[in-house]
């Protein structure tokens, strides 16, 4: 962690299914192709959404942290 | 595999109308086409006179019901039309209104918000259907 070239961060915290993955779509399609965008939320559901959503959509996810109630997630656009 | 998810809008409840906005807004964040096909009090919803008005909830809301989803909307939640917007702004999201349901309530498009894009018959929607599922609200 830290050393990751974060093109752009997205705070989904506070907004409920399915805003983080809409923010997170929102995100991913403003930078290049093999950039990476970091989200953080606090829906309970994101860790499977967004797993749900980096297998479908193929952008990879290169870190997943949870902490306090706070997931972040760093996706790699495809 | 037919991605495509269809969605028969028939219930005009703001409870509904939220949980519908939701199915295709996750399916097209996920880069599924969606298509949504609107009936009766779903397209009445949709009239451009009143889209962002109070539609009321499910009868089972009740009164605990009502002042949770009215605690969730003063918390920031988004309404089912920014919802909508959003989806049709990020993916491939088509509404089109059933052309019976629009003799019955006396509607023309020009009555409707422009979030809906066009008059179909029920023969259309399933021809666009596909072998893509389909949900009904």
């Amino acid at each position: 962690m830290g050393n990751l070239d974060i093109k752009l961060k997205v705070d989904a915290s506070g907004l409920s299914c399915p805003l983080p993955i809409l923010k997170a779509t929102q995100g991913i399609k403003s930078v290049a192709s093999g950039e990476l965008i970091e989200v953080v939320a606090t829906d309970p559901g994101s860790v499977k959404d967004f797993d749900a959503w980096s297998r479908s959509t193929g952008n990879a996810m290169v870190e997943q942290e949870s902490t306090g109630g706070k997931f972040r997630f760093v996706l790699r656009r495809k | 595999m037919d991605e495509t998810i269809s969605i028969v809008l028939f219930s005009g409840t703001d409870d509904k109308l939220q949980a519908a906005a939701t199915l295709a807004a996750g399916a097209a964040a996920l880069g599924k086409p969606v298509k949504i096909f609107l009936q009766y009090w779903g397209l009445n919803a949709f009239r451009a006179d009143g889209i962002d008005s109070d539609h009321g909830l499910s009868p089972e809301a009740g009164e605990a019901g009502k002042a949770s989803v009215e605690a969730a909307a003063k918390a920031g939640q988004a309404s089912w039309t920014q919802t909508l917007r959003m989806a049709k702004e990020l993916g491939e999201v088509d509404i089109q209104a059933c052309s019976a349901s629009m003799e019955i309530l006396k509607l023309k498009q020009s009555d409707l918000d422009s979030l809906v894009d066009g008059v179909e018959g029920v023969a259309a929607f399933y021809i666009n259907a596909g072998e893509g599922q389909i949900v009904f609200i």
